[in-house]
């Protein structure tokens, strides 16, 4: 039926206006990386129960890509952000 | 006919007498009856056929959770089969059939399952009907769907709207009894947001049915009053004939609102049902408790039904369940349905009660046989006796109706839905609502509290301690004193020894003590096995009234606590929820949006045959007088673009504006080729990839200003390309000073190609396109004669010197009609997408037919479009692994047939001269093909193996779909013009 999201930008907003790409953790490797590390990149993806960090399109409101921090088994979540600030944070690491 | 209405008391209007019919026979009943009620109230017992032995029954309950008063209502596309009797509140005019009988209900020829039953047990489909195979979807399934069934669904197409809405508040009460009124009152004085919702028409729950009062006035006044004053509180919606089926993640809930399902003449300006979604900060479940039907032989009888049903029936109604009840119980509930009855005149034959020992006192000169049971029923169509035993001695005992009270459970599905499962509990026997966490609890009895006062108060607590949880402080409500209340309270009781006959367990599907004893010896023995084994507590009722009984019982054959056992899943729908309403307004024209584009009118009043191409609708081609195939228009338009000129709709190809100060570089990591450089005013074709390396857009890039670009995308990508961007923008490369915006909508775009296509467009825009102002490939504002201003890219899909001219949406209609004005004494003709397909095969340009998501660049022949200097663009990282790289991949090539008649199709597959049709001998495919009117024969454009070094060879088109074989010659793509001479015209 529907499920919430607490998007940055829109406020809270049903489900349905966002579309999911799936694992924000793996990031993209540079030019020059090793072949392994851009299979894994590419191809290969945890399938983790429970915490999981996803990416979310906010397609019907504000375009902006965000990372969705929640519990895939009781969908709890925990946090939104915007997924250029979660690139800003983690380049700064 | 005998009438078992009162004279006096209950909720109905004896002064507002409603008509309706039942299989065909015309009935009088009341506003307030239901359709059961109202059937009671005209001796209409007898009610439906069983599902699977066509057994007679009666309606057991009198409300949702019934099992067996199943009908069809309504009449052609309001047709509504399986609804249930006990909550279809009666209106006038309103025609109900029973179902699952023939030749009638009373004379029913399914019986003879009934005679058959000791062969029919469960699992009988599953043993019998194993083999041959193909007899089970031949023969077994429709005849047994035919002969064991329910109502039936009509074919005409339902006549009403329904519609979706979303709610939000602070409280959600979901039931709207003692405790749910209670609550809501509570938090509505508070001042909270409530929405108190309730699936019946009627607000008080068991307060209509109970005779006890309420601060001296009878219950059913006094749950009036507390509607009338929630009615008069601006922050409490009340919300009747709504059913909560449905808790949902972040405390969702789903209703669905039967907003005309009761009036004789539905307005049309209202929906039949309205879907609603309800976002509660705090909700408290105030959905009651179902008294559980005991199992003893012969209790499907009509007439027997369940001791809250028979006091329902009594004091909400005004109707008496028979002349002579019987009662067999368990506990308090059964000794205050005599009093009930006895208080309105009804003989009491007996109270059966299986304790031993009791505190109930039974009304005075009403017989009690404690420790006694009852073991069969007596009567064809209805009750007219039953066999009680105790301590072997039968006794005969008549009566027209049995009341029988097991006990209660806790109404929880709810609670359940989202995984947590009920909890059993030893004091109360029976299964509790789990602890779903702060902001959903139960309340009154579905918190297994049991008399209306310690729900009241109960109700009035849980409101409060929920607004606490959102910083909200709530006064003290005073609970009113309740006289005449009884106590519930029962012993458990799950099987009935004895029995002489069928002890039903599952009514609705015709599942009796034996199922379940021969599913554990058959080793079917967790209860979700049992359940699909028997099929207890599946169908339109799910179990509710059957299923905790299944899981004492089978706790007792295995002699464990039902704490062992545990319940089945609990999933949405509560109760069933009408396809209407779940497709809301999405139904017909509206079940997607119908895309169309600027250019729409004007291709229309050409002519134009339309073509559906995802949500677009877009023009294929323009018959004109005389031409009788599609081809024969193709095929003019082709050769009337390529001597003359044509005029096509391009205004779907996604169209996507990048601005900022990093577009240039942005852009130059998205595409494979190189972007950065490309001078202001000019336009290059480009190539995007996945970051697989394989190929994933193509689609033009012009550059209107330093920092202004705008890209076009193929038609059917045109939505997951700006989603690709705006992820590369927004996580890879932040930095960019970057963004994407989509005006695909904002423009109508249309494409003028052929030889004369600059004398025509010149007369159209005012600035100077020549050759040497405005060669291929050139991209600016233009402003047209008249001083609209729009976009003109020198760009070409046919091969033909071409335009594209893009101006506001608004103006597309006229732009068009002017540019072919312009264009008449040239010869000028609309042509549509099956031309251009033409167009771009004779020219070899590829398409998704080949941009297939298997083809890497240099598969397609655009090796040269990888820039591979570049130090990083999407995709350049692994197009250059093992495998996209390997000399036997296949390779965009043409083909003509080596006979110049013969017909090549798409699809098709390629094998080496006199190989034999294997995947082993597979050499590529056929993507595209089409009737060249040039050339005037088929060509081809295919994916064959190690393709650009095979031309000229000789090579075999199978298609083993529409069985031919042609021979066909190897050649490039390029069919017509190969030096591109008349692009640079």
């Amino acid at each position: 039926m529907a499920s919430l999201i607490t998007c940055p930008h829109c406020g809270t907003r049903p489900k349905e206006e966002f579309s999911i790409r799936g694992a924000a953790g793996p990031e993209r490797p540079s030019p020059t990386a090793r072949d392994e590390d851009w299979h894994r990149y590419v191809y290969v993806r945890d399938n983790p129960k429970g915490r999981y960090q996803e990416h979310w399109h906010h397609v019907a409101g504000c375009r902006r890509w965000l990372v969705v921090d929640r519990d895939n088994l009781s969908h709890e979540v925990f946090g939104v952000t915007d997924a250029a600030e979660f690139e800003r944070a983690r380049v700064a690491k | 006919m005998t009438s078992f209405r009162l004279t006096a008391g209950g909720a109905v209007d004896r002064d507002h007498a409603l008509n309706f019919t039942f299989d065909g026979k015309a009935y009088k009943g009341f506003a307030g009856d239901t359709l059961a009620s109202a059937l009671l109230a005209n001796d209409q017992m007898l009610m439906a056929r069983s599902f699977k032995y066509h057994r007679p029954r009666g309606v057991v309950t009198a409300g949702s959770a019934e099992p067996n008063a199943l009908m069809t209502l309504g009449i052609g596309g309001r047709t509504e089969p399986n609804a249930r009797a006990t909550v279809t509140e009666l209106y006038d005019g309103l025609t109900a059939k029973s179902q699952n009988r023939w030749p009638s209900l009373k004379h029913d020829f399914g019986a003879f399952n009934s005679a058959l039953s000791p062969f029919l047990g469960a699992g009988f489909y599953y043993k019998t009907f194993m083999w041959p195979g193909l007899f089970w979807e031949k023969l077994y399934e429709p005849l047994i769907r035919r002969a064991a069934g329910l109502g039936k669904a009509v074919m005409q197409a339902d006549p009403d709207r329904y519609e979706k809405s979303w709610a939000h508040c602070d409280l959600l009460v979901i039931g709207a009894g003692p405790t749910g009124l209670m609550a809501a009152l509570a938090a509505g004085r508070a001042g909270a947001r409530v929405i108190l919702a309730d699936e019946g028409f009627r607000f008080g729950g068991s307060l209509l049915s109970e005779g006890a009062s309420i601060d001296g006035r009878p219950a059913a006044e006094f749950a009036a009053s507390i509607v009338g004053e929630l009615s008069a509180l601006p922050n409490v919606t009340l919300m009747p004939r709504t059913t909560v089926f449905g808790w949902y993640d972040d405390m969702v809930f789903g209703a669905v609102e039967r907003v005309q399902k009761h009036v004789a003449a539905p307005s049309p300006d209202l929906p039949m049902e309205r879907m609603w979604r309800i976002i509660a900060k705090q909700a408290i479940l105030a959905t009651g408790a179902e008294e559980r039907p005991l199992v003893f032989g012969g209790n499907d009888r009509p007439g027997v039904m369940t001791a809250g049903a028979v006091r329902t029936y009594l004091n909400r109604f005004g109707v008496a369940a028979g002349k002579r009840v019987a009662i067999f119980t368990n506990g308090g509930s059964g000794y205050r349905t005599a009093a009930d009855l006895l208080a309105q005149g009804i003989e009491v034959a007996a109270i059966v009660d299986a304790r031993a020992q009791s505190n109930d006192a039974a009304p005075q000169d009403v017989r009690v046989m404690r420790g006694g049971s009852v073991i069969a029923t007596k009567g064809r169509l209805r009750i007219d006796g039953l066999i009680a035993e105790r301590s072997g001695l039968d006794e005969v005992i008549a009566c027209d109706a049995l009341a029988m009270s097991g006990g209660w459970s806790p109404i929880v599905h709810l609670m359940c839905q989202r995984g947590a499962k009920p909890v059993w509990s030893e004091d109360k026997q029976a299964f509790m609502a789990p602890d779903v966490g702060g902001t959903f609890a139960a309340a009154g009895s579905a918190a297994g509290f049991d008399t209306i006062s310690v729900c009241l108060r109960d109700g009035a607590a849980k409101a409060r301690a929920a607004l606490k949880a959102l910083g909200r402080l709530v006064g003290p409500l005073d609970i009113p004193d309740v006289e005449g209340e009884y106590d519930p309270s029962f012993a458990p009781l799950w099987y009935v020894p004895g029995a002489k006959g069928k002890a039903f367990v599952d009514f609705q599907n015709d599942v009796h003590v034996g199922d379940l004893g021969l599913a554990q010896r058959e080793g079917f023995r967790h209860i979700e096995h049992t359940k699909r084994y028997t099929t207890a507590g599946m169908a339109t009722d799910q179990g509710k009234l059957g299923n905790v009984n299944t899981v004492g019982i089978v706790a007792g054959m295995r002699g464990v606590s039902p704490a062992e056992i545990g319940t089945t899943t609990f999933r949405p729908f509560y109760t069933p929820v009408s396809f209407g309403a779940m497709a809301g307004t999405a139904r017909a024209e509206h079940a997607a949006p119908f895309r169309t584009s600027p250019l729409h009118g004007w291709a229309r009043k050409n002519g134009a045959v339309f073509v559906e191409s995802g949500l677009w609708h877009r023009s294929a081609w323009f018959p004109q007088e005389g031409e009788k195939t599609w081809r024969e228009s193709v095929d003019r338009e082709v050769l009337n673009v390529r001597a003359n000129a044509g005029l096509c709709d391009v205004s779907t190809l996604g169209k996507i504006e990048v601005l900022g100060r990093g577009a240039a570089e942005f852009l130059d990591r998205i595409y494979s080729n190189g972007v950065l450089k490309l001078p202001v005013s000019r336009a290059r074709y480009g190539l995007m990839l996945r970051e697989d390396g394989i190929v994933f857009d193509d689609g033009t890039v012009s550059r209107l200003a330093e920092n202004r670009y705008v890209i076009t995308t193929t038609t059917g990508s045109a939505s997951e390309v700006l989603s690709h961007m705006e992820f590369a923008a927004q996580t890879f490369w932040p930095e960019l000073d970057v963004r994407c915006v989509s005006v695909t909508d904002q423009w109508a775009q249309m494409s003028l190609a052929g030889p004369k296509a600059r004398i025509i467009m010149g007369r159209v825009v005012q600035d100077d396109i020549s050759d040497t102002s405005f060669p291929f490939m050139s991209a600016k504002e233009v402003t047209l004669r008249g001083g609209l201003k729009g976009r003109l890219f020198r760009i070409s899909f046919s091969g033909e010197l071409a335009y594209e001219l893009a101006v506001p949406a608004g103006y597309g209609e006229a732009v068009a009609d002017a540019i072919m004005e312009a264009g008449r004494e040239e010869g000028i003709c609309a042509y549509g997408v099956e031309a251009l397909n033409v167009l771009r095969i004779e020219k070899g340009h590829v398409t998704h037919s080949e941009l297939e998501g298997r083809t890497t660049a240099d598969d397609v022949g655009l090796g040269r479009m990888m820039a591979m200097q570049k130090p990083d663009f999407i995709g350049k990282r692994l197009s250059t692994r093992f495998g996209l790289t390997a000399a036997d991949r296949l390779q965009l090539v043409g083909l003509k047939p080596i006979e110049a008649d013969k017909e090549i199709k798409a699809g098709a597959h390629l094998l080496k001269d006199q190989a034999k049709p294997s995947l082993a001998n597979d050499q590529g495919f056929v993507s595209s093909a089409c009737f060249s009117p040039v050339l005037g024969h088929f060509i081809a454009l295919a994916l064959l193996k190690s393709g650009r070094e095979r031309y000229g060879e000789k090579i075999v088109v199978w298609d083993g779909l529409r069985g031919t074989e042609v021979a066909a010659e190897v050649c490039s793509a390029v069919f017509v013009d190969p030096e591109n001479l008349k692009l640079h015209l």
